[in-house]
């Protein structure tokens, strides 16, 4: 048998074998291992390396908060770094590797890095890598960015998927050891719907890992009872596996649960699943975390904790040495040599810092009063301890007890600063707590186990009360108070070899001394500049010792020092979870235009607008690049008829006795007299006079207005329609209602537009154009019965129209019209040849209305009333936005004919030097006009009304581009607008 | 953060859209004398108060209310919800 240290006893399927490998090599280990007791079990005591030294270093601890036992799991895409080998269940299978060693986890190469600590101790990094400068990049990141770091990542994209949760209770119990379990069964009683959750794959907490009776039986037994009774009730949801690992506003706690992490495969499951509790109540039940003492050379493998021994002897029947002695300052660390002696492990000798009697007789064991470790023997493992009066005792484990830290660390996450309690040499939680949390049992200080669990009572039951249940009276099982004295007493001061207290950091107690000599000794400074408590088990055994140490450097109490509080999370939560299902494609889903199957059978290629991914074009075979496609759109277009896809602009029902009054408020033109049956073109204003968004609004009927506007803006203008109705102008009668989805929309343009609609119109609706002339609209019919809005309106400068039909219908219509449309060689058009037309026709866009730009600017001042109440006016008329020498939008064209423009270009005049000083504006908009044959462009240049004809130089240092460029009318095409009127 | 919206009950922050300071119910006059000065005041000057603050939230997610949540800025504790028409009106706003 390979489990050499496997011991009787323990919550483990001894008829099972689970057989799984650490560095390539095979062990055995049974179901209800952790993979730490499982490799502790088989003997190996050597895991792992140091962070920085590059120690060796074995498990510490048997819980989450490890700093040491840091493994790789599984392998190919699986693989998972930085893992707790503590907290890792054991499957059939499971690969493990040690991490953070170059060459073998014997042999490492970089461990000479230990021999060099002198030079590497507290801010070496921010002492070496100053100068000189040009090394930084060369020299010292490449090497540092090699030697730092953990574990790898795989490279390759997690093949597991993560989900995310909502749960509702009137009370969260956090924690489900003796005191979260009679919390739970004192709410759960009374009829409160009770959430209990604890990061453990066995809920019990330390009644698993303790001999301790309760009610006559062994703790873990009662605990088995308490969590049948639990499931039992319907109002009680029991949450193992699961961390409650933040508290948030309002009773919100963040909580990971990991479902399938501890089997071999997910199976296409949610590997974890990452919930938002939104409780009434909650107790944190949260227990405490043991300390460790720091002497010489603390950080060999063997030296654990000593609670973390007894957990392995008690709940996995594993002892971690033949030979363990105990190093303590408290009465706690007397029951691990006592549970150890009585599963019949040797342990030679009980060191205790105090001049005291024995606690508990312990058979075999020396009892060494009012004495230290200061130093131990057994680079790869330990194998002696040295005592302060010089003796030398062999032992391969070296159980070690500081005392205990109750787990505050919940009690933080809104800011409470714990506050501290000589009588335990602890913190525990403040006054500030987080609304609705209270905390019970040794979380909060109550340190034994009779008397943890009347707290558990006691606090379940004020909660409980608060919410109008019935408090619990029933009688406690019986527990007892067992011994629990502790003296302060933090490291120990004979030794002279370096002292570790955080472990995963490699920060010693060197390293606190000379942050206080220099300077340093603010506690959040402190752990800046030694990095202790960072990482992955954010110091939970490391913080308080330092701390001490500090205070000791100080002269200063402990209070005195401070503590740090904590931030959520309590332990690691993986991006992967908080992310969920949001990744890859659906960090960002697609909007689809209604037509969108109807372009991808016939070619289109897409391009994202905003959410909407767009037609941009429809290539054609032989056509060798974008601009051969988009120049025929074009071209075809403005010689027959072209149809797009325009669903993407924002829709919105606007409706109502005050909606004309309405709509002439949010715009900057007039709109109390549209005509029923007229659309017109309307230009809103931001509140400080710049302009903010532009469409159409058709009147359908009296009181029935549909407004369109930008498809980047749509849920912005929605938003402010929704402000001015609610809280500006809250007695209108007007109601409001998106409808972009609603309606699937389609420009048909060109000169045959009338002629195609007239085929797929019904009969009854006149179109001719003295009945249906620009800027009408109106409900019609089309295919026979299928209703329909008209509008005849042209971005395109075109004869156009935009008919719209319920969203249903959107790909047949889009059909529909292709094929009454054969006979005139109707041309599908995507984004650029709209983008193109609509730059031919000197209609402003986005890259016009881009947030800094005026309706003086667009050329649309004169539209902006100042003899109505509207959004904007009051602000849009400040001297400098509306300055004589303004910016005005025009157009532009290359003097020479064959040169293309440049968006983003700026205007010189001619003999100036191309400065921004001489800065005269800029070109926004550009692009190649089939129709004229060569480059037209809009932009910005000041006074360019006024300027027509005249020739200046379009700069862009950015291409390292200039090119002469004549100032025109932004109307490239039928400037008089005969073409739309037709 | 949970918002008690007045008809809808406890609802999860993550469903609302923020906009700011209520004050921005109170848009100024637009014939008044002042109307400029008061315009920019309205425009860019805001209370950033450690403590109570009334503030404008929208239901986007939701029925599309404009709220009045008085929230401590500090704490995040929530002292009251109206709905911003109602409060609006009790500003003397109309039509």
């Amino acid at each position: 048998m390979s489990q050499v240290n496997r011991i009787s006893g323990g919550q483990i399927d001894r008829a099972q074998e689970f057989k799984f490998t650490f560095n390539g090599k095979a062990m055995q280990g049974h179901p209800g291992d952790t993979l730490a007791s499982a490799l502790l079990a088989n003997g190996q005591r050597l895991v792992g390396r140091s962070f920085k030294y590059h120690r060796p270093r074995g498990i510490f601890t048997a819980g989450s908060e490890e700093p040491n036992a840091l493994v790789e799991l599984r392998s190919g895409a699986h693989q998972e770094p930085n893992t707790r080998a503590t907290v890792t269940e054991l499957f059939d299978g499971l690969q493990a590797k040690s991490q953070n060693h170059r060459g073998s986890l014997e042999h490492d190469l970089m461990a000479v890095t230990d021999f060099m600590s002198p030079f590497l101790s507290a801010g070496f990094y921010y002492k070496t890598f100053m100068w000189p400068r040009a090394f930084w990049e060369k020299l010292y990141e490449p090497i540092i960015r090699k030697s730092a770091g953990l574990g790898r990542l795989s490279m390759q994209e997690d093949p597991d998927i993560y989900d995310k949760g909502y749960l509702h209770c009137d009370l969260l119990v956090i924690g489900a050891g003796p005191t979260g379990l009679v919390a739970a069964l004192t709410a759960g009683r009374a009829g409160a719907r009770v959430i209990l959750a604890d990061e453990d794959f066995t809920l019990g907490g330390r009644l698993n890992s303790e001999t301790l009776e309760v009610g006559g039986v062994p703790g873990a037994g009662w605990a088995k009872e308490a969590l049948v009774e639990l499931a039992a009730m319907d109002n009680v949801r029991l949450m193992s596996r699961t961390t409650v690992y933040g508290a948030y506003d309002h009773g919100v706690y963040g909580a990971l649960e990991r479902c399938t992490d501890h089997l071999a495969s997910s199976g296409g499951k949610p590997r974890q699943i990452l919930w938002r509790v939104t409780s009434k109540r909650a107790v944190l039940a949260a227990g405490a975390t043991e300390r460790p003492i720091a002497f010489g050379n603390n950080d060999r493998p063997g030296v654990m904790l000593a609670g973390s021994v007894r957990s392995y002897a008690n709940r996995y029947g594993v002892t971690p040495g033949q030979q363990v002695a105990v190093f303590t300052n408290n009465d706690d660390g007397w029951r691990t040599a006592a549970d150890l002696v009585a599963k019949g492990v040797h342990v030679p000798a009980i060191i205790d810092v105090r001049d005291a009697p024995a606690v508990c007789d312990v058979p075999g064991a020396r009892h060494i009063r009012n004495a230290g470790v200061v130093d131990t023997i057994g680079r790869k493992g330990l194998k002696s301890v040295t005592l302060t009066d010089g003796q030398v005792i062999p032992v391969d484990c070296l159980a070690v007890s500081g005392g205990w830290n109750p787990n505050v660390h919940l009690t933080c996450h809104q800011r409470g600063r714990p506050a501290w309690r000589d009588d335990i040499s602890a913190f525990v939680p403040g006054r500030d707590l987080p609304p609705g949390m209270a905390v019970a049992g040794a979380a909060n200080g109550a340190m034994t186990l009779a008397a943890a669990m009347a707290e558990g009572q006691s606090v379940a039951n004020t909660q409980i009360e608060a919410l109008g249940y019935k408090p619990s009276k029933a009688d406690l099982p019986r527990a007892e108070d067992e011994p629990r004295e502790c003296v302060p007493y933090w490291h120990v001061r004979e030794s002279t070899k370096r002292g570790w207290l955080d472990l995963q950091n490699d920060v010693t107690v060197k390293d606190v001394r000379q942050s206080h000599r220099e300077g340093f000794r603010s506690v959040e400074h402190l752990k800046r500049y030694t990095t202790l408590g960072m990482a992955t088990d954010q110091g939970k055994t490391a913080n308080i010792p330092a701390l001490a140490i500090m205070a000791e450097c100080t002269g200063k109490t402990i209070p005195e020092t401070g503590t740090t509080i904590f931030r959520p999370p309590y332990t690691p939560v993986p991006i992967g979870a908080l992310g969920g299902r949001s990744r890859g494609r659906d960090f960002r889903p697609y909007r689809l235009t209604p037509s969108h199957n109807w372009a991808k059978e016939n070619g289109a290629t897409f391009v994202e607008v905003g959410n909407w991914l767009r037609a941009q074009w429809f290539a054609r075979p032989g056509e060798k690049g974008w601009r051969d496609s988009v120049d025929r759109e074009v071209l075809a277009t403005r010689k027959s008829v072209g149809i797009c896809d325009v669903t993407t602009l924002g829709k919105i029902d606007v409706q109502g006795k005050d909606a004309a009054a309405f709509l002439n408020k949010v715009y900057a033109n007039g709109f109390a007299k549209l005509a029923v049956g007229r659309v017109r073109y309307g230009l809103m204003l931001r509140e400080d006079g710049i302009a903010y968004d532009d469409g159409t609004t058709a009147r359908m009927s009296e009181n029935h207005f549909v407004m369109t506007t930008t498809t980047a803006n749509a849920v912005l203008v929605f938003r402010r329609l929704e402000f001015a109705r609610q809280c500006l102008w809250p007695d209108m009668d007007v109601h409001l209602i998106s409808t972009t989805d609603g309606w699937a929309q389609f420009a048909v343009a060109g000169p045959n537009a009338r002629n195609l609609l007239r085929k797929v119109v019904d009969e009854a609706h006149d179109l001719s154009n003295e009945a249906f002339p620009f800027m009408a609209c109106g409900e019609v019919t089309v295919c026979n019965g299928t209703p329909a809005r008209l509008f005849r309106i042209s971005f395109s400068g075109e004869l156009a129209y935009e008919v719209a039909v319920p969203a249903r219908y959107g790909n047949a219509m889009m059909d529909v019209l292709m094929r009454a449309g054969r006979e005139f060689d109707a041309t599908p058009y995507g984004t650029e040849a709209l983008g193109v037309m609509r730059i031919e026709k000197g209609h402003a866009a986005g890259n016009e209305l881009n947030g800094q730009t005026t309706a003086h600017n667009l050329g649309m001042g004169k539209m902006v009333s100042q003899t109505k109440e509207c959004i904007g006016n009051v602000l849009s008329q400040r001297p400098e936005m509306v300055r004589e020498d303004a910016v005005k939008l025009v157009g532009f064209r290359p003097v020479e004919k064959d040169r293309g423009l440049i968006a983003g270009s700026h205007f010189i005049t001619r003999g100036d030097k191309a400065i921004m000083d001489n800065d005269q504006g800029w070109m926004s908009s550009v692009a190649f006009s089939p129709s004229l044959g060569h480059s037209v462009g809009l932009g910005f240049i000041k006074n360019g009304d006024t300027r027509m004809g005249e020739i200046v130089r379009a700069v862009s240092p950015v291409h390292g581009t200039e090119m002469e460029v004549e100032i025109v009318s932004a109307h490239f095409i039928d400037p008089a607008g005969d073409r739309l009127r037709a | 953060m949970i918002i008690n919206h007045p008809l809808l009950g406890p609802r999860d922050a993550a469903e609302f859209v923020y906009l700011g300071d209520a004050s921005l119910i109170e848009r100024p006059d637009w014939q008044a004398d002042d109307a400029a000065e008061a315009f920019h005041a309205y425009g860019y000057l805001r209370d950033n108060p450690a403590g109570k603050h009334a503030e404008l939230w929208y239901h986007e997610q939701g029925d599309r209310s404009w709220l009045v949540v008085t929230r401590d800025t500090t704490t995040h504790e929530i002292t009251s919800v109206e709905m911003a028409r109602d409060v609006a009106r009790a500003k003397g706003r109309s039509k």
